[in-house]
C-alpha cells in the first residue's frame, strides 16, 4: 500500500482539492446497510469480509435508528437491509417501521430462511416495499450444498409465496457459478412460476470468501458464453413481465467495471458495527481507516471529507496504466478490493483490465481452474471457514 | 397468482403504479422521482402530470381529456404522447393497471 503524504504546508490546498472533488458526488441516493453479520447459510461466495463482526459489536436498535433518520435526512432514497442475514436481528420490523416512517423506501435482502409468514406479514405491515430472496440453485440437492443449509431451499420457495400472497414485490437472486450455470434456464422458469417481478443473474465476484473458492466456483469461458446468451434471449422473450438484471465476472473481460460507480462516486454502505465504507469489501483493503457512526462526525461528513473515502475518489490517486488512459474516468481504474486482493496494492489497475501487466497471468489462472477438478467447497463461517467434507456434506 | 403483467396501454386502460414503484418528491435534489428496486428513476415535467393522474380509477383517455383542457391542446396528439410514455413504463415494469375481475 502506498500512503499519501502530504506536504504540512500544502495542507489547505490538499483539503479544499478533496472537497472540491467529494463536492461534485451528492449524498447517494441508495445505501446497503448490511446491519449483521450473523447468518445460518455459509455460501462459499459470500460477499461478506472474511473477518466478520461478530454479535457483539453490532450497532444497537437506537443506533440504527439514528443512521435511518439521519440517511433520510441527507438526501438517501432507498435503504437496502442486508446482511448477513438481515431477519436475524430481532429488531427487523422495528427499523423497516422506522425507515418507513422517515420516508425511505424499504428493501428486504435475504435468504428467506428464518422468516415466518407472520413475521414477513409484519414487515409488510411496517411498510416494506420489496423483497429480494436469494437462490443457490433450482433443486434442493445442489441449492442446500451450496448454502451448506439443509432445507433452505424448500423454505425459500415457501417465503417466496408467500412474499407474493402479501402482495409484496419480489426479486429473485441467483448467484451463478460453474457449479449452477446449467441450472439458468430453470432458474428463469422459477422465477416466473415464483411470479417475481424482477431476476437478477448475478455471476460471482471473487473476493473475500468467493476468491478462497475461486477453484470450485469459476466457470468457463463457454459457460459463460451461453450464459450471457440465455440473459439476452430470455429478456427480449419476458419484456415487461420481468426485469432481468445481468452481473458478468469480469475476469473474462478486457476491460474492467466501473466498479460501484466509481470509488465514493454513488454508494456506500454501512457494516455491522458501523463503519461507513465506499464498498462492502473495502475492508479487505489493509491500511485504510474506516469511520464509523459511532465517531463525532456526521455521515455526510464521512461521505465527503473522510480519508478513506478520498483516497480513490476521482482520477488523481492513479498509477500508470490508469493515470494517461483514455477510459480512465469510465471505468476508474476497476475494482479497488480486486486489485488489492490480486496485486497487494489497491491503486493499481485492477488486474480485469487487460491493460494490466497481471491481466494475462490472472486469465490463465482462472481458465486453468475452470476446467479443474476442484469442486469442494471452503464454506463461510465465523470461524474462517471450514472445508466441504469428501461426500460433499 | 396474477400471471402475466404485462400490459398493452390503450385508452381504456387505467393505469396505476405497481406496490414496488413509488412516486415521490426528492426535498433534497428538487426533483420528482420513481422509487424502484435498485433503481431510481427521473420522470420529465410531462410524465410526472400523468403519473399523478394515474390513480387506478382515472383511464388514459380521462387523462388525455384533463391534460388537453388544461393545456388546450388538441387530444389526439397527447392521448398518443401519453400511451407512448406509459408503455414505455410498462415495458420497463414500472406501471400496471387496474383489471375488473373476471372469475
Amino acid at each position: 500500500m502506498s500512503d499519501v503524504t502530504i506536504p504540512p504546508s500544502d495542507s489547505l490546498a490538499v483539503l479544499e482539492k478533496q472537497r472540491s472533488t467529494a463536492e461534485t458526488f451528492g449524498i447517494p441516493l441508495a445505501v446497503l446497510l448490511e446491519i449483521t453479520h450473523r447468518c445460518p447459510l455459509q455460501c462459499p461466495y459470500c460477499s461478506n469480509p472474511v473477518e466478520l463482526d461478530r454479535s457483539g459489536k453490532e450497532l444497537t436498535t437506537d443506533e440504527w435508528k439514528k443512521v435511518l433518520s439521519e440517511l433520510a435526512e441527507i438526501g438517501v432514497l432507498q435503504v437496502h437491509f442486508s446482511g448477513g442475514e438481515p431477519t436475524a436481528r430481532k429488531d427487523l420490523v422495528e427499523l423497516v417501521k422506522h425507515a418507513s416512517d422517515a420516508g425511505l423506501y424499504t428493501n428486504l435482502i435475504t435468504s428467506a430462511v428464518l422468516l415466518t409468514r407472520e413475521r414477513l406479514s409484519d414487515l409488510a405491515d411496517a411498510g416494506l416495499c420489496h423483497v429480494q430472496i436469494s437462490f443457490q440453485g433450482i433443486e434442493e440437492g445442489l441449492a442446500d450444498r451450496v448454502a451448506g443449509y439443509k432445507g433452505g431451499h424448500r423454505k425459500k420457495l415457501e417465503v417466496a409465496k408467500w412474499t407474493r400472497e402479501l402482495d409484496l414485490p419480489l426479486t429473485v437472486n441467483a448467484v451463478m457459478h460453474r457449479q449452477n450455470l446449467h441450472q439458468l434456464p430453470d432458474i428463469i422458469q422459477m422465477a416466473l412460476d415464483l411470479d417475481a417481478d424482477r431476476l437478477e443473474v448475478a455471476n460471482v465476484q471473487y473476493y473475500g470468501w468467493a476468491l478462497k473458492n475461486r477453484a470450485a466456483l469459476m466457470p468457463t469461458v463457454a459457460q459463460l458464453d451461453e450464459c450471457t446468451r440465455l440473459v439476452e434471449e430470455a429478456r427480449e422473450r419476458l419484456k415487461g413481465r420481468l426485469t432481468i438484471d445481468y452481473v458478468v465476472p469480469d475476469y473474462y473481460a478486457l476491460r474492467p467495471k466501473k466498479c460501484m460507480g466509481g470509488w465514493g462516486r454513488q454508494f456506500f454502505n454501512i457494516s455491522p458495527a458501523g463503519k461507513v465504507l465506499p464498498c462492502h469489501a473495502a475492508e479487505s483493503i489493509t491500511g485504510l481507516d474506516f469511520e464509523s457512526v459511532r465517531s463525532n462526525h456526521s455521515i455526510a461528513w464521512i461521505w465527503q471529507n473522510s480519508d478513506a473515502f478520498n483516497r480513490y475518489r476521482g482520477t488523481g490517486w492513479m498509477k500508470e496504466p490508469c493515470k494517461s488512459c483514455e477510459f480512465r474516468e469510465i471505468d476508474f481504474g476497476g475494482c479497488r478490493c480486486q486489485a488489492f486482493a490480486l496485486t497487494g496494492d489497491a491503486a493499481n489497475t485492477d488486474p480485469a483490465c487487460a491493460l494490466s501487466p497481471l491481466h494475462e497471468t490472472i486469465f490463465k489462472q482462472a481458465e486453468a481452474e475452470a476446467e479443474g477438478e476442484t469442486s469442494r467447497f471452503l464454506y463461510r463461517n465465523f470461524a474462517g471457514g471450514t472445508l466441504e467434507s469428501e461426500n460433499g456434506t | 397468482m396474477a400471471g402475466p403483467r404485462h400490459i398493452s396501454v390503450s385508452e381504456a386502460s387505467r393505469p396505476v403504479l405497481p406496490r414496488h414503484a413509488k412516486l415521490r418528491y426528492d426535498e433534497t435534489r428538487e426533483v420528482w422521482v420513481i422509487l424502484a428496486p435498485e433503481r431510481v428513476l427521473a420522470p420529465d415535467e410531462i410524465a410526472v402530470e400523468v403519473l399523478q393522474l394515474c390513480n387506478g380509477e382515472r383511464n388514459v383517455g380521462d387523462i388525455a381529456d384533463q391534460l388537453a383542457a388544461k393545456y388546450a391542446a388538441p387530444r389526439e396528439a397527447i392521448l398518443a404522447d401519453v400511451i407512448a410514455m406509459l408503455q414505455d413504463l410498462a415495458d420497463k415494469g414500472f406501471l400496471t393497471e387496474i383489471r375488473e375481475k373476471t372469475s
